[in-house]
This record gives C-alpha cells, structure tokens and sequence, in this order.
C-alpha cells in the first residue's frame, strides 16, 4: 500500500478497539491508584459523552446528505483552489457560523475535501470554527473585554490566513491522505 | 439541553425532512453513509471520552489558574500553549478561566496562546482527526495551529 494511504476498514476498525481497550486498561489502573480522581473524572467523562451523543448522530446525518446531496462543482468553484480571495473570506465565514465543538467540524470538512475545497480554506474553515465563531466571540466579549476580544479577532484572522497558504504548501497536492472512507 | 446542540439537531432534522421530501432514495443512501461512518468512528470517540475523563479528573480549574497565573515570561507561555494543547474545556469554561487569570496578572500573550490552543490544537480529539481526515493532515494543521497561537500570543502582547 503506498505510505500515507488510508489502511482498509477492518483493520482500522480492530485497531481501533484495540487502542480503546489500552486505554481502558491505563484508565482502570490510574483510577485504582488515585481514588480522588474519580469523581471528577467520571463526571467529565459522563457530561461529555451526554454531549457527544446528542450532537454526533445529527452532525454524521448532515454529513451523509452533504455528500449526497451538495454537487462536487459547486464546492469546488466557491472553495477550490482556484476560488482565490472569496474562498477564503467564504471558508472564514462558513466557519464563525456554527456553534459547537471543533470535533464536530471534522466529517464536515472532510466532505468539503472530497468535494474539491482547497486545503488553504479548510485550515481557514477550522481554524475559524475553533477560536472565533460568533457564539463564542460572545462569551468572549463577556467575560474579556471589548479590547481582547476585538484585539485577538482581528490578530487571529491575520495569522490563520498566513499559516493557511503555509499549510496547503507543506501538504502539497496530494489526496492519498486524506482516508477515502471514515 | 444548550443552544448549541438544539441548532445541529434543528438543522439536521429540517435537512433530513427536505431531503425525504426530495429524493427518498439518495436520502436512504445519506443515512446509511452515516451509520456507516457512526460505526467506524465509535472506537475513536470512546477513546476520546476516555482521555478527556481522565484529564479533566487529574487536572483542574484551579491547577490551571494556578500555574499559568504564577508563570510568567517564556515559561508561562510555553506552559499555557502545552496545556491549551492537551486540555479539551468547553470555551463556556474556558473563557471565563482566561478572564480570571488576567485579572491575576497573567500576560495577554499567556491568556492569548492559552485560548488558541485549548480550542485549534487538540491532542484529545487528535485520534478521531486522524481517523477522518489522515494522519498528515491532523498533525501538520495541529502543529500550524501551535505555531499560529504562539504568534497570535506574541502579536496580541506586542499590541495590546
């Protein structure tokens, strides 16, 4: 198989569960050695799971008509390579939308890479997801102040659109890395 | 029940009930990508859950406020982007933690770098980056993404 090429399923999946039973195992032991932990860590564990399993089953639905539905030109024109300035201000924009966690924003861009987005605004795309989409710009806003907040936004900005080209250098053309299935 | 999951469940279902509407077919097909895609993630994200308990078991608010507060200079930086790196908080906690430890005296640039890598860097959801979109592409954006908030730091305290 040619390096950096996605492994096929069966195995992915077994190593998968393999890797989780090791940190079940490593989890299990540090629980036993230090009892204080396992209050809180039950708790996070269990909040964050109540949150994953609300949101992941409608993000993978959207996901699924995405790849269904959205036509690969369309993407590939308003996102693509060629799509210079606008695609970028569009992938930016696209990404201080939503609400929610980054990992959520993953099989989202993956369906926007299958489609022809071009590498340069996927990292615009998450890096906007991640640290200023509007909702959270607002609990910014609260609790930092007009001048960080406005500050860090305009920075951010600069700074993500600078290492995006950055990005797509280093990750060149090539598509056998990115996995063809999940 | 947070806004936050309310939208993605609104907009999914609305979605679904005009693709239902359209086609029934290519909506069946969308549906069964995404059990598919469910099934093949599901050890990742058990994993994921995994490493968050026990991260957020061993290391607390308070453990945090207290070292990146008392840290100052080039240490305090790289400690801030270390953690912001492996910590995986909501940005509801997170922001108002970053509030707290300015008003302790931590440097913007130390809140700044914080900020951005506990949300673009993450060393928790790294597995399921990697699963969806390959190994390449998780590393060299995580690795960007500490770059970025570095300089975000640095410019943030150079400017503010």
């Amino acid at each position: 198989m040619a390096p950096g090429a996605a492994q096929p399923p069966q195995r992915n999946s077994a190593r998968g569960w393999i890797i989780l039973a090791g940190l079940l195992a490593v989890a299990t032991v540090l629980l036993i050695l230090f009892p204080e932990q396992r209050e809180p860590s039950f708790t996070a564990f269990w909040e964050f799971s109540l949150e994953m399993i609300w949101v992941m089953p409608a993000v993978l639905v959207i996901m699924g008509l995405f790849a269904v539905w959205v036509p690969k030109e369309a993407v590939s024109r308003h996102l693509g390579r060629d799509s210079g300035l606008r695609g970028l201000v569009l992938a930016l924009i696209f990404g201080t939308l939503p609400t929610g966690p980054l990992y959520v924003a993953f099989p989202l861009t993956k369906g926007l890479l299958d489609k022809g987005a071009s590498k340069a605004n996927i990292f615009v795309f998450i890096a906007a997801w991640a640290c200023i989409k509007i909702p959270q710009e607002l609990i910014e806003l609260q609790f930092l102040g007009w001048r960080f907040t406005l500050g860090r936004f305009i920075i951010t900005v600069v700074v993500i659109v600078a290492m995006a080209f950055v990005f797509a250098w280093i990750l060149g053309d090539r598509r056998t890395d990115v996995p063809k299935d999940m | 029940m947070n806004l936050t999951i309310i939208s993605i469940n609104a907009i999914a279902f609305v979605c679904l009930a005009i693709s239902l509407a359209k086609n029934r077919t290519k909506t069946m097909k969308a549906l069964r990508a995404a059990m598919r895609s469910g099934m093949n993630l599901a050890p990742t994200l058990l994993g994921i859950l995994v490493l968050i308990g026990l991260i957020m078991g061993f290391v607390s608010p308070e453990t945090i406020g207290r070292v990146l507060g008392e840290g100052s200079g080039a240490v305090g930086v790289l400690t801030a982007a270390l953690l912001g790196s492996i910590l995986h908080i909501p940005s509801l906690v997170s922001f108002p933690l970053g509030g707290s430890l300015l008003q302790s005296g931590a440097s913007v640039t130390t809140v700044a770098v914080f900020i951005t890598t506990l949300t673009m860097v993450g060393f928790v959801t790294l597995p399921m980056e990697i699963r969806v979109l390959g190994a390449r592409f998780a590393l060299v954006r995580n690795g960007l993404s500490l770059l970025a908030a570095l300089l975000i730091g640095l410019l943030m305290g150079a400017v503010l």
